[in-house]
């Protein structure tokens, strides 16, 4: 299949290795992979704040972008959540609202991709550890991911897959919610950090950067070493 | 000066700042998540028994006009007076008009959010009624001159020794630890004044319009005496609360005990048809029914949101809130708190002044997925903001918004822009810019990396 890679904003500037690690797990099972650089942001934080004008602009720019794509996958639940529902949503109405569906069809969150449309639970990676995976909103309840993930992660050689209290609680990002209303969001952040913390793994996982962001900030700043990867990290390990 | 949103956040800091109160809440709630699905469990089919729960509130809300006339007529028919409330203000006028031609004196209240929503009490009282609340935690509320904490759960705030203190300063009663002492001790200084009350005022759960009785359910017996002992029974709905029939309750009252309190049914559930009938030994001479607007058509005629009115009450979107808890009940500064709260409350109190609680929301949708009418709590506060910018923008906002669109529009200035910003990033850190420095307060960034993504990849493919 020819994959077309959906970075998203803060990826491409923060965490590009989360992008290359799901272009490396995608090759390895002999996709061809590509990235059409004239991609931006979804628009979402926009969108989150009431400006759908501005986001709208953004899914114009995501349909031009992506036409004739075949298949579009993003290492980021958020993001993808973002065009595949809340694209048409925004777009109702709008005369682009079919090409918006179609995109929506064709667009998969890493995890999602591997497992329901391609039904791969084994990608032969290889990883030494414990891990726990933190279920982000968007991906559990935008997308309905909740298994697909753990089987990708329980089908790695090595790793240990332990389950945290308040696995499926919101870590506290929730985009520009986690700069207006600081205090509720770090809240947030040290009840489900503690969870993660006393589940007894050393590795936390999500298919959320986002949401890494913010429990890896967290558990930096208040000194405690547990290190957090994207979901195509530890898959794109070893072999 | 303090605005409802600067109060907001300044309540929200003290409370998140409590780490043993919201160690509490979370506590206080861990058993209300294991029996509630255990009793979720019983359900042949949840999902489906959603779908059930929310077709019957569509139902009576979509064809709100008929319902209501229907419920009206038929309670009429029963020997009840219906009185139609524009507001709160015409709310608490017929309220105490009905006390006042009923020569009252003291009046007992069984639980109803309602009446908070209209301040029934404040207004009683300034004309001289002494009122008592008998639900136990509207009573202890009520002690300690607070609103209730949760809409369900008025004091689940407070550990047992604060209630057992608050009776011993009120009550002269002996400390105790045991909850059954404390709710004998609120019953036997309760049972009294229900005997000397002229009017007893209650809420209503559902309005069935079929028959015109109204259901409540409560878990304590006290609404069946407030609406049973007192010459004269006000019940006070909004008109949101109306379903078409009878059979509807078959799926409604153990949907709201299992969503809202974790239990197979409520210990009461009660229908109230009408005032006494001649031959009957008991019950109200008088029995009259308060319906509410206050907004509420005007939420009606508003489609994309017009859900919210399925609302049964049940708290469920609260108890499993993690901004409610986290910042508990009383930050929200509202009659309705948690979720639902914050999508009917800049409909019933002004958009643009209460715009905050829609955007104190990380839009995790634990809320949706709860909700046992299935209303789609999360993406009406993303609806409440788009509403609120389409009426008003602030400036920064505006050049915030313009400045991101405009680069994001330009993947080539984007991509510059975000070098830019990697390369000064450790200096970013150190000065004082919005939004950046306040993340920086709790949290760490991640070093910066030399290459963006887009960079590494032109590198990779050739
Ligand atoms: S919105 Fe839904 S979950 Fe919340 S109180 Fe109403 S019925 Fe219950």
């Amino acid at each position: 299949m020819r994959v077309s890679l959906f970075i998203p904003c803060f990826v491409d500037q923060l965490t590009p290795r989360v992008g290359m690690a799901s272009a490396q797990v995608l090759k390895r099972l002999g996709h061809e992979v590509e990235f059409r650089d004239a991609q931006t942001c979804c628009g979402q934080p926009s969108f989150n704040s009431g400006h759908w004008d501005v986001a709208r602009a953004a899914a114009l720019r995501a349909l031009d972008v992506f036409k004739g794509a075949e298949v579009v996958v993003g290492p980021s639940a958020s993001c993808v959540a973002m065009m595949k529902k809340f694209y048409p949503e925004i777009l109702a109405g709008h005369p682009r609202l079919q090409e918006a569906q179609d995109l929506a069809a064709r667009t998969f969150e890493f995890g999602e991709f591997l497992v329901r449309k391609l039904g791969i639970t084994d990608v032969g990676a290889t990883f030494a550890g414990k891990a726990t995976y933190h279920d982000g909103c968007h991906g559990l309840r935008e997308l309905g991911l909740k298994e697909e993930p753990r089987q990708l992660l329980r089908a790695v050689k090595g790793l240990t897959l332990l389950e945290s209290e308040e696995a499926e609680t919101c870590c506290g990002f929730g985009g520009m919610f986690s700069v207006k209303f600081p205090m509720i969001s770090t809240a947030m952040a040290q009840v489900k950090c503690d969870a993660l913390v006393r589940s007894g793994a050393d590795i936390i996982v999500s298919s959320d950067p986002s949401c890494l962001l913010q429990i890896g900030g967290y558990l930096t700043r208040e000194g405690k070493a547990i290190r957090t990867l994207h979901l195509s990290e530890v898959l794109a390990n070893g072999s | 000066m303090s605005t409802p949103r600067s109060q907001f956040l300044s309540d929200a800091q003290v409370a998140t700042d409590d780490v043993a109160q919201r160690g509490f809440l979370r506590q206080a709630l861990g058993g209300y998540y294991v029996s509630r699905d255990v009793q979720k469990a019983r359900y042949r089919d949840w999902e489906q028994a959603r779908d059930a729960a929310a077709m019957a509130k569509w139902n009576a809300v979509n064809r709100l006009d008929r319902t209501l006339t229907t419920f009206a007529t038929n309670f009429e028919r029963n020997g009840g007076k219906i009185h139609w409330a524009r507001d709160s203000a015409e709310a608490r006028e017929i309220i105490s008009k009905i006390c006042r031609d009923a020569g009252a004196k003291a009046i007992i209240k069984s639980k109803c959010m309602t009446t908070e929503e209209i301040h029934l009490n404040d207004a009683l009282e300034a004309e001289g009624y002494g009122v008592v609340e008998s639900d136990l935690g509207e009573f202890i509320q009520q002690l300690r001159k607070e609103p209730p904490f949760h809409f369900v759960f008025p004091c689940m705030h407070l550990k047992r020794e604060a209630i057992s203190e608050l009776f011993t300063k009120h009550l002269g009663t002996a400390a105790t630890d045991s909850p059954e002492e404390l709710t004998m001790i609120a019953r036997r200084h309760l049972r009294q004044l229900y005997v000397d009350a002229d009017v007893g005022i209650s809420g209503a759960n559902f309005l069935v319009a079929e028959t015109g009785q109204i259901s409540i359910t409560e878990n304590e017996g006290n609404a069946r005496l407030t609406c049973a002992l007192p010459r004269v029974h006000i019940a006070l709905a909004g008109i949101e609360k109306v379903i078409e029939r009878l059979d509807d309750l078959a799926v409604l009252l153990p949907m709201l005990a299992t969503a809202g309190a974790g239990q197979p049914m409520t210990c009461y559930n009660t229908l109230y048809a009408g005032p006494r009938q001649p031959g009957e030994p008991d019950g109200p001479s008088e029995f009259h029914v308060v319906l509410l607007d206050n907004k509420r058509t005007a939420l009606l005629a508003d489609p994309e949101q017009r859900d919210a009115l399925h609302c049964i009450r049940c708290g469920a979107c609260l108890n499993v809130c993690p901004i409610f808890k986290n910042i508990g009940g009383f930050a929200y500064g509202t009659t309705y708190q948690g979720p639902i709260g914050s999508v009917l409350t800049p409909h019933l109190r002004g958009l643009q002044q209460w715009n905050h609680l829609s955007g104190a929301s990380s839009l995790c949708g634990a809320c949706t997925e709860a909700c046992p009418v299935r209303i789609d709590l999360h993406h009406h506060l993303l609806h409440n903001r788009r509403n609120a910018v389409l009426a008003h923008v602030s400036l920064f906002d505006r050049l915030f918004h313009g400045a991101f669109g405009w680069v994001i529009g330009r993947p080539k200035l984007f991509a510059f822009g975000g070098k830019v910003f990697r390369a000064t990033l450790p200096l970013l850190k150190k000065l004082p810019l919005p939004y950046l420095s306040t993340w920086l307060k709790s949290r760490e960034l991640p070093e910066a990396p030399k290459k963006s993504f887009r960079d590494e990849w032109k590198g990779s493919q050739s």
